[in-house]
């Protein structure tokens, strides 16, 4: 198959579709590991249970944006698939580990007949999350610092890790107001509002530490005109945490008025501190170490992989769409029948 | 132990324990959606009392198979990054397609199939299913097409050592796919045939005698009396195809050591691959040469064309017996099930069921065999003639290596535990739930919540 589109293009464009997906990981599977980080702090198993509910019927499809993140990365930037999960095989091993028992948690606890058993899986279905959470920040705070192994490098990522575990369950907080009812949702507005300092905190964090370890991100963002230009960015984070404050102070609103939004603020959180990672590392997609075009694979194998995916992701977002229609309003109970 | 045959060692276990789980959701979502039609059709509430059992392992087995194909996924780059640096152009798209026609279609529409029954109307559930049995299918076509082509692989060219694509209509259809695709489909259909089977005798003994109960075993008495004659004639034109594209593998399976006529098949023989012979081999004369080359004077290359170049020969000899072994009690007691089906009204005697019982898992064991068959029997090649395993393995450390497989390996043992116990106790307890309207235990399909605003 010929390229159709110029060879020096497609790897930009593969990026964008994986940072695309990973984007839209971090989002949707964020909430369901948030949800799971929460569920220690559940009032009781029927309270578990409708936190369990209200993500059973998305949580697969969330982690499969994971598969395709990755299966990019593996297809078009095979070098780069290389070098990065070579240097962060361990993480990636607990990572998996995580995910499994969070996964087979969801089912399990679903079939125990004896309350004990259920418990086991609850508490396999909050220490996959968490393991999951964890390893994920900590993959995170690695990357952005080059894989770089100093012991600073380190507690950087260990901080990276934790911050990471808070802003899923902010997420997963925001997820649950709109989602539950009741004293649910009080205390689902009680989490949120406890988490968002730390989400805040975590981002002031990752701002002052990369342009700080990294002269070629300073340049990037202070120099001018570029400091004028990206000031938005910070000034709408900033403007977004403020707006989430004051409105999770006055949650729940009678009618349940405005109950998606803390949710819809979070993905915007989520989005904006992406795109400042995102404008900081490129052209890398192994920091400081190979660029877009050195690890990309044949124009050959990117355009049809390209073809196929202008088919079938509007089709993907359609039934998504559908499956999200289906499942809207408030979480029920899950039946089989 | 070095790092090759460590990681090796590990891709092997992650494969074994996820291809598990394919093996049963592939077919039984055909199944489920076959009740899903049945109940359309005739409204009779036992074909929806055997889908809300059967949907429940399903929706076990799919999320195990979920999160261990994401482990794969992942392993593809730890365990084996100079198999995506030499084939990644036709390994990648062909992985691609599987995520984006396969992966997205089931994960999604699964929802609704198992927890839209009372959100969707009756035509959306029905196509839930349908896209789910679906989109399974197409996983596994795609996942058949890479593995052929590491088989038998065409349509690529080596340009500085890396292989290029130059016809994907060649590279998806290669020589074995088609045989290769037929045989695993229908190795799927037998396992489910066998799990219905089993677990629905396991009922059955336990007093649960319900329609539905009735009505799920009989259709896995007749999967298989159909399906395991079909396999085993399946089977051997897969066999006669790699006899063609790769004779060392066939030479392995028989234990054949010189190239010859009259080759005998080898009922039993412990091969020592020092010697270069057989010991205590029991077999039939000319047997192998009528069944590969239908003449017994027929002349079938043996492993001495390949020293060096061919697999181990133990493992996939002995896997090869296994499967064929498993195969033919599959046909035995296929055929026997469905006798007293046709003679006694349904009407099995408790041995039988016994045997049902204690052949639950019999599809695992000749999948699991068949696979260790064309595996090991493709070594020391990962992609035949182009790419040998020794030269894909990662700079991982041996001891890093060890630590994640015993992690692994662990958490396997648990897993598998965990389900099989699972399994038989939902059908120690599916008798529990009254008919088809029943509010069941409380713990797991939880009552009717009245929605909080009227």
């Amino acid at each position: 198959m010929t390229p159709f589109l110029p060879p020096d293009v497609l790897p930009i464009v593969f990026a964008a579709l994986m940072a695309a997906s990973v984007l839209a990981y971090v989002v949707l599977d964020g909430f369901d590991l948030g949800v799971g980080l929460l569920l220690p702090q559940a009032a009781d198993e029927p309270e578990r249970d409708r936190m369990v509910a209200s993500i059973g019927p998305f949580w697969d499809a969330n982690e499969t944006w994971l598969v395709l993140g990755v299966g990019l990365l593996l297809v078009a930037f095979p070098t780069a698939h290389g070098a990065i999960l070579t240097a962060l095989y361990l993480p990636v091993a607990l990572m998996l580990l995580g995910l499994t028992l969070r996964g087979v948690a969801f089912e399990f606890r679903a079939k125990a007949t004896e309350l004990h058993d259920k418990r086991r899986w609850d508490h396999a279905f909050f220490g996959g999350s968490l393991l999951a959470a964890l390893t994920q920040g900590w993959m995170l705070g690695r990357y952005v610092l080059g894989f770089d192994d100093a012991p600073a490098a380190l507690a950087f990522a260990a901080l990276s890790a934790i911050g990471v575990a808070i802003a899923y369950s902010f997420i997963g907080a925001a997820w649950l107001i709109w989602r539950c009812e009741g004293a649910l949702q009080r205390r689902a507005v009680a989490w949120a509002r406890r988490s968002l300092w730390g989400v805040a905190l975590g981002i002031v964090g990752v701002s002052v530490a990369t342009p700080l370890a990294s002269e070629r991100i300073f340049h990037r963002w202070f120099d001018f005109p570029n400091v004028m230009l990206l000031a938005p960015m910070p000034l709408m984070t900033l403007a977004l945490v403020a707006g989430l404050v004051a409105l999770l102070r006055h949650l729940p609103l009678p009618g349940d008025a405005l109950r998606r939004l803390p949710f819809w603020g979070a993905v915007g959180l989520f989005c904006l501190s992406f795109a400042g990672l995102a404008w900081s590392f490129f052209p890398y997609i192994v920091p400081e170490q190979l660029t877009l075009w050195q690890a990309a694979a044949a124009p050959e194998s990117l355009s049809i992989i390209l073809a196929g995916a202008l088919v079938v992701l509007p089709v993907i977002a359609a039934y998504t769409v559908l499956a999200w229609r289906v499942f809207g309003g408030k979480a029920m109970d899950l039946r089989y029948d | 132990m070095d790092a090759t045959v460590l990681a090796r060692i590990q891709f092997a276990a992650n494969i074994s324990f996820h291809i598990l789980f394919p093996a049963i959701t592939i077919a039984l979502g055909w199944v489920l959606l076959f009740f899903k039609l049945r109940f359309n059709a005739t409204g009779d509430a036992k074909w929806m009392d055997a889908y809300r059992f059967w949907v429940k392992v399903f929706a076990l087995s799919f999320a195990l198979g979920v999160v261990s194909g994401i482990t794969m996924s992942f392993q593809f780059g730890t365990n084996w990054p100079g198999f995506m640096e030499r084939v990644g152009n036709i390994a990648g798209p062909l992985l691609a397609y599987e995520v984006l026609t396969a992966f997205f279609l089931e994960a999604t529409f699964l929802g609704i199939m198992l927890f839209g029954y009372r959100r969707v109307p009756g035509w959306m559930h029905t196509g839930a299913t349908v896209l789910v049995a679906f989109g399974t299918t197409m996983s596994a076509f795609w996942i058949l097409v890479l593995n052929s082509w590491m088989h038998t692989p065409q349509g690529h060219e080596i340009r500085e050592g890396v292989a290029h694509a130059v016809d994907w209509w060649a590279i998806v259809f290669t020589p074995s796919m088609p045989y290769r695709l037929a045989h695993m489909l229908i190795a799927s259909a037998l396992t489910v045939a066998f799990l219905l089977a089993g677990l629905s005798a396991y009922r059955w003994l336990k007093g649960d005698r319900g329609p539905d109960v009735a009505v799920a075993l009989r259709t896995g008495i007749v999967m298989a009396a159909v399906l395991a004659p079909v396999q085993a004639f399946v089977g051997d034109l897969h066999g006669l195809n790699t006899l063609e594209h790769q004779p060392a593998k066939v030479a392995a399976m028989e234990g054949n050591w010189e190239t010859r006529g009259h080759v005998p098949l080898v009922l039993f023989a412990i091969p020592d691959e020092a010697a270069r012979e057989n010991r205590f081999e029991i077999s039939i004369p000319s047997g192998a040469s009528l069944i590969l080359k239908h003449e017994a004077a027929g002349v079938v290359p043996g492993l001495n064309e390949f020293e060096g170049l061919h697999p181990p020969v133990a493992p996939v000899f002995f896997a090869f017996r296994v499967m064929v072994g498993v195969g033919l009690l599959m046909i035995a007691m296929g055929w026997t099930g469905a006798w007293f089906l046709r003679r006694r009204r349904g009407e099995l005697p408790p041995l039988l069921l016994r045997g049902f019982v204690a052949a639950t898992f019999a599809g695992w064991v000749a999948t699991l065999a068949g696979w260790y068959v064309t595996e090991i029997g493709r070594q020391p090649w990962l992609v035949t003639g182009v790419l040998t395993t020794a030269d894909a393995v990662g700079p991982i450390a041996a001891g890093t290596v060890l630590s994640t497989l015993v992690m692994y390996l662990t958490l396997y043992a648990l897993l598998l535990f965990a389900y099989v116990a699972t399994l038989f106790r939902l059908a120690r307890k599916a008798k529990a739930l009254p008919g088809s309207e029943g509010g069941g235990n409380p713990l797991t399909l939880a009552r009717p919540v009245p929605a909080a605003k009227a």
